[in-house]
């Protein structure tokens, strides 16, 4: 019984940790999710990515964004960290030469309105 | 019966202001809008009125007792409410009708004259000489100066479509074979939008078009950007794109004047990267999004005549895209 409780509690405490190292890397502050998934709309992200939460977003040229908050990597390049995310989606060619996704004109506040969006994607 | 209540009125409130400013019936940006839109609330408030009166009369002749009934219920009555009544309105209102849609704008005065041709599923967009021959050709997007009359020529490569701009003019069949004329006047400066109002196929919801309504001076300066060629890129990565887009044989069907593309089965691409939206209105107009249309197409908009090009590398994809993004 002893054995028992103590597994069901180590795994809560791993689960745990992960969760809080995630959320961490993840964090914006002052980053606007709502505007985000707005601008993604105007700018067409979905003529190339499957987006939950936007409309007409199933674009089959891309990878799907479908729980990105949980993917370990970005583009399979970098990994997923807030800073490492809004910088590949304003020139995303200078971190990957090889990408078909090329930059896109956005400010740093719109980039991290956009990334605390796609980190509600879980 | 439980009353409409609150919610009821807000949803319709939503539902008619729904279209929001650029694509209203109800916000007109020009004479022949105007027109319209008078002509709507006119018979949308006389009918309103004559629906309560109606109602009225129903509910006192069910419920309103002998006197009532003695009153109105006489053959004169009938005769007056029923034949006289009905025919003066309408007969009022017909003539109202008529005059508010007559195409009274001065025609003559038009100086810019617009062939337009409906094609499944996009517009194609040629500005003509006094004497009618194109000047320039684009596709999707019509920019006008304001206060001036612009005749427009309707024509159709297919099947039939309609051109409809709510906020300026339309509805008016585009029929293959025929040349209908519209002649409209915008009053304020805008992006007004656009679409298909005659189901013409598969993506008969998808084909939109933009009109801008700019300063006289902006639109010379429009018009002579657009009648210029396409100059050669100097940027190296902008040149590759060039020669991809040769390479994969865009030009078979699209049109870049100033190279070797020739090709007038698909949309002029001359200056694409100047419009506000790719795809007939589909798709904002940004490298990214020019790339996911090339490559998925048929995936985005299926049954439009442009088969997806999945065959390019990533960065062959974004090169080409880039250099269409360049095209101002």
């Amino acid at each position: 019984m002893r054995e028992a409780l103590s597994i069901v509690l180590v795994s809560t405490l791993l689960f745990a940790c992960d969760g809080d190292r995630e959320a961490a890397s993840h964090l914006i502050p002052d980053a606007d999710a709502e505007r985000g998934g707005r601008l993604i709309a105007m700018a067409g992200c979905g003529a190339c990515h499957e987006i939950p939460g936007i409309v007409a977003a199933r674009g089959i040229v891309g990878p799907s964004l479908r729980t990105f908050a949980r993917r370990v990597t970005i583009g399979g390049v970098l990994a997923n960290r807030a800073g490492n995310l809004m910088d590949w989606i304003r020139d995303a060619p200078r971190i990957a030469p090889g990408t078909a996704m090329p930059a896109f004109d956005f400010n740093e506040r719109e980039a991290a309105d956009i990334a605390a969006y796609l980190y509600t994607l879980r | 019966m439980r009353r409409p209540g609150a919610a009821a009125i807000l949803l319709l409130t939503l539902a008619l202001s729904g279209c929001g400013e650029r694509q209203s019936a109800l916000r007109p940006g020009g004479a022949v809008a105007e027109a319209q839109a008078s002509l709507t609330y006119v018979m949308v408030v006389g009918g309103a009125l004559i629906l309560a009166l109606v109602c009225a009369l129903t509910l006192f002749a069910v419920f309103g007792g002998d006197r009532w009934r003695r009153r109105y219920g006489r053959e004169s009555f009938v005769v007056a409410g029923g034949l006289v009544f009905p025919t003066l309105v309408l007969a009022a209102l017909l003539v109202y009708g008529l005059l508010q849609t007559r195409d009274d704008i001065d025609r003559d005065g038009a100086r810019i004259r617009i062939e337009v041709v409906g094609e499944q599923f996009w517009w194609r967009i040629r500005y003509l000489d006094p004497d009618g021959r194109p000047i320039l050709e684009t596709a999707n997007e019509i920019v006008i100066p304001v206060a001036q009359t612009i005749a427009l020529s309707l024509k159709s490569a297919d099947v039939i479509h309609s051109f409809w701009v709510p906020n300026l003019a339309g509805k008016i069949d585009m029929i293959p074979g025929r040349v209908n004329d519209l002649h409209m006047r915008a009053d304020r400066v805008g992006i007004f939008r656009g679409q298909c109002a005659e189901y013409c196929g598969a993506q008969h919801a998808r084909m939109a078009f933009y009109v801008r309504t700019v300063e006289a001076e902006e639109f010379d300066r429009w018009r002579k950007a657009q009648t210029r060629p396409a100059e050669e890129p100097e940027n190296p990565s902008l040149k590759r794109g060039a020669a991809l887009f040769v390479a994969a044989g865009c030009g078979a069907c699209h049109a870049i004047r100033g190279t070797s593309s020739q090709g007038s089965v698909g949309p002029d691409l001359t200056h694409v990267g100047a419009r506000a939206t790719i795809a007939a209105g589909l798709l904002p107009n940004n490298a990214g999004a020019l790339a996911g249309w090339i490559a998925s197409s048929q995936h985005l908009k299926p049954g439009n005549r442009m088969p997806s090009f999945a065959v390019f590398s990533g960065v062959e994809l974004r090169l080409i895209a880039e250099y269409l993004q360049s095209l101002k």
